[in-house]
């Protein structure tokens, strides 16, 4: 693989990352702590949604994210021809 | 049957299930000890981790907690799944094309230096002990609560059995016998959640059942909150009636915030964990892996905060003003006409798990904030008060303010142990938390051990102590080396007990300690050398050393030394500390680094080869 082709893989790889690493940051730190307080002013059968992201909610968006890190690196594992 | 036969039975069988598979995975080379081949399939993979990384706290503990935490019990739940995510992302699959057997061998490759790889092995060894004493101790608790048999008795029995799988099987006895712990353990955990579910909101999954609406009146002793209230607005009128703050109503967010942080960062850092997903035969299936492990951890996971609400209205419901004498003997009613046996408060204050202290002298049970009594509670001998309670000699507290007084000590594991017994449930359900609690338990303690034996063996003695100094490979054979590692496990396990026979004394600080010292040690160092190739041997070893003599130092002085919560840096407990010792180590590495030279070709050329999937090939030796 030439040094070219091994950087712009990188690059593809590190921008699937952060990009994977914003969701993660939004639904558990955001959801369910910094704006937990304004969140928690909306409530589906009695549950805060502020509250429910912090005890539910956040995990299964980390599920959710690592599946979807799997694909997305599968793809791009493809389009190099660097899949094992 | 008997309760105590139904719990000898089921015990029995698990054990016995755990010693047919260490016999029939008996590890034949050191790659079977420390990866278990790297033949292991994804799934099975996960779901090992998952017995692995659920201890005997989040199994027995972890409702509790959070039942009287509320709203920021969160942090434990965000942080000890998120840590997942890193560990897919940024971890993970980069180490399995590595492709060697322990983090300090990363660490000793990736930094070419004899010296880090030491600090590793220390690490590694610090973190690890400290986290399977307070295992060990968990398997005394349960032998002695649930078979009656002394505590170390317990942890003797606990340690044949550790003994006999992971010195015989190895990596391989452990992962094969771990997907079967986990089997136990969900089930155990799933079967009492779901009556209870039933019960309290009429939902059949736990999940959902926080959503549902209560299924039955109950007196928080202020007023009586109707039958059909939401689940969740009923706890939070309850609990502020007594005192508390509402139940989804948060504390400090900066403190969850940073505890949080600390726990997903130490999570993508325990050595135990991370080693994992080098038994697996590809990069893909490493990433896949992680998602499954995640998947098995959210069943429980998700189910550990309903649990914690509904045990939390459970409790008012029960005890609240009611006459402890007829209570106990079973002779009370709740105001619709069901029975309110309190037979289970007798148990477990048998157990010492919780206590009366009548204040006010009517004989009956007040339940608000406040502490019913100094301290942890210290039973008078066997003497008993004028209802038959169990005394305690414990100094009593200033009175509170509220408009009722305390008089009830409850223990957090109560949340999830008495629980089969509140609800009611056969006799089998109570036998299965006990086979689910030493499946939680000694899981945990055999990954930790295994992970113990490899630094040692591996590390220490073949790449350190028995190292040519002109091939710069080991001069152990391979049948030698892995008679170093089983010798190095038992000795491990030896140690593990001891420590669970006499618990350093602070076993309940232990969980901030591992995870503060693993997230300032270990992530950070191994995040740098993947993704910044730049990072030398100098920036590396500064950067762990700050970050675990920052954090060590931090915990020690707080938690140990009786330092003043009043010169907490920025207001930061001691549990969130290790989040500070992250950036340190991050910020102190990349410094040093750059003002020293950049590591050699052949490493940068190493880092290039992490990255990229293809040719992962197997797990193999120097």
């Amino acid at each position: 693989m030439s040094p070219e082709k091994a950087q712009a893989y990188w690059k593809e790889n590190i921008s699937a990352i952060l990009k994977l690493l914003a969701v993660w940051f939004i639904v558990s730190f955001g959801c369910g702590i910094i704006f937990m307080e304004q969140l928690n002013a909306i409530e589906i059968a009695g549950v805060k949604l502020g509250f429910w992201f912090a005890h539910q909610g956040a995990m299964y968006f980390f599920v959710i994210l690592i599946f979807v890190y799997v694909k997305t690196m599968k793809n791009i594992d493809d389009k190099y021809g660097v899949h094992e | 049957m008997e309760l105590q036969s139904l719990i000898y039975l089921f015990v029995g069988i698990s054990f016995a299930l755990y010693i047919g598979i260490a016999l029939w995975a008996k590890a034949g080379s050191t790659k079977d000890f420390y990866v278990a081949g790297g033949g292991v399939h994804p799934v099975a993979n996960g779901m090992a981790t998952a017995a692995d990384w659920m201890s005997a706290a989040s199994f027995i503990s972890l409702a509790g907690i959070i039942s009287f935490m509320g709203s920021d019990g969160g942090a434990y739940l965000m942080g000890w799944t998120g840590g997942y995510v890193l560990l897919a992302l940024l971890l993970a699959p980069y180490l399995r094309k590595f492709g060697k057997f322990t983090v300090p061998d990363f660490v000793g490759d990736r930094y070419y230096s004899s010296t880090a790889r030491v600090v590793a092995v220390i690490a590694v060894i610090f973190v690890s002990f400290t986290y399977v004493a307070g295992q060990m101790r968990g398997v005394g608790i349960v032998f002695s609560r649930f078979l009656q048999v002394d505590v170390n008795t317990g942890v003797i029995i606990g340690m044949a059995i550790v003994f006999f799988y992971s010195v015989l099987g190895g990596m391989k006895g452990i992962t094969y016998t771990q997907v079967a712990q986990y089997v136990v353990m969900i089930i155990a955990y799933l079967i009492p959640a779901i009556f209870l579910s039933l019960q309290v909101t009429d939902t059949f999954l736990p999940q959902l059942g926080i959503f549902g609406q209560t299924t039955f009146a109950f007196d928080d002793g202020v007023r009586v909150i109707p039958e059909g209230t939401y689940l969740l607005h009923a706890l939070d009128t309850a609990v502020a009636d007594l005192g508390f703050r509402e139940y989804t109503e948060p504390g400090s967010l900066w403190n969850m915030f940073l505890l949080t942080v600390a726990l997903m960062l130490g999570t993508a850092g325990l050595p135990h964990v991370i080693v994992r997903f080098f038994t697996v035969p590809t990069v893909h299936d490493a990433r896949i892996s992680a998602g499954w492990a995640l998947i098995f951890i959210a069943i429980m996971y998700t189910t550990i905060s309903s649990v914690a609400a509904f045990s939390r209205v459970n409790l008012i419901k029960n005890v609240q003003n009611v006459e402890y004498k007829a209570f106990v003997n079973g002779e009370l009613s709740h105001i619709d006409g069901t029975p309110n046996n309190g037979s289970w408060f007798k148990t477990w204050e048998t157990g010492g798990l919780i206590a009366w202290n009548d204040k006010n002298g009517d004989g009956k049970i007040q339940y608000s904030k406040g502490d019913a009594f100094k301290g942890k509670p210290a039973f008078d001998g066997t003497n008993l008060g004028v209802n038959g309670e169990r005394l305690t000699k414990n100094a009593l507290p200033l009175a509170n303010t509220g408009k009722i007084e305390n008089e009830l000590y409850v223990d957090n594991d109560i949340m999830v142990l008495a629980n089969p017994e509140i609800a009611n449930l056969p006799n089998w359900v109570i036998a299965l938390i006990a086979a689910g609690a030493l499946a939680a338990a000694l899981s945990t303690a055999a990954g930790l051990l295994i992970v113990i034996s490899a630094a040692i063996s591996h590390d220490l003695l073949g790449q350190v102590v028995f190292r040519d100094k002109e091939t710069g490979k080991s001069t152990l054979t391979e049948k030698s080396e892995l008679m170093w590692a089983r010798i190095a496990a038992v000795v491990a396990i030896m140690i593990a007990g001891y420590l669970g026979i006499n618990p350093p004394g602070f076993v309940a600080q232990v969980v901030a300690f591992a995870f503060g010292l693993a997230a300032a040690a270990f992530f950070p160092t191994i995040m740098l050398g993947i993704f910044d190739k730049r990072m030398n041997k100098e920036g590396a070893i500064t950067g762990i050393l700050t970050g675990l003599i920052f954090t060590f130092g931090y915990i020690v002085y707080f938690v140990f030394l009786g330092g003043d919560k009043a010169d907490y840096f920025l207001g930061i407990n001691p549990t969130g500390i290790g989040t500070v010792g992250t950036i340190l180590h991050l910020v102190v590495a990349f410094v040093v680094s750059r003002m020293t030279p950049p590591p050699p070709q052949e490493i940068q050329d190493l880092v290039e080869r992490i990255r990229i999937p293809s040719g992962a090939g197997d797990a193999h030796d120097h």
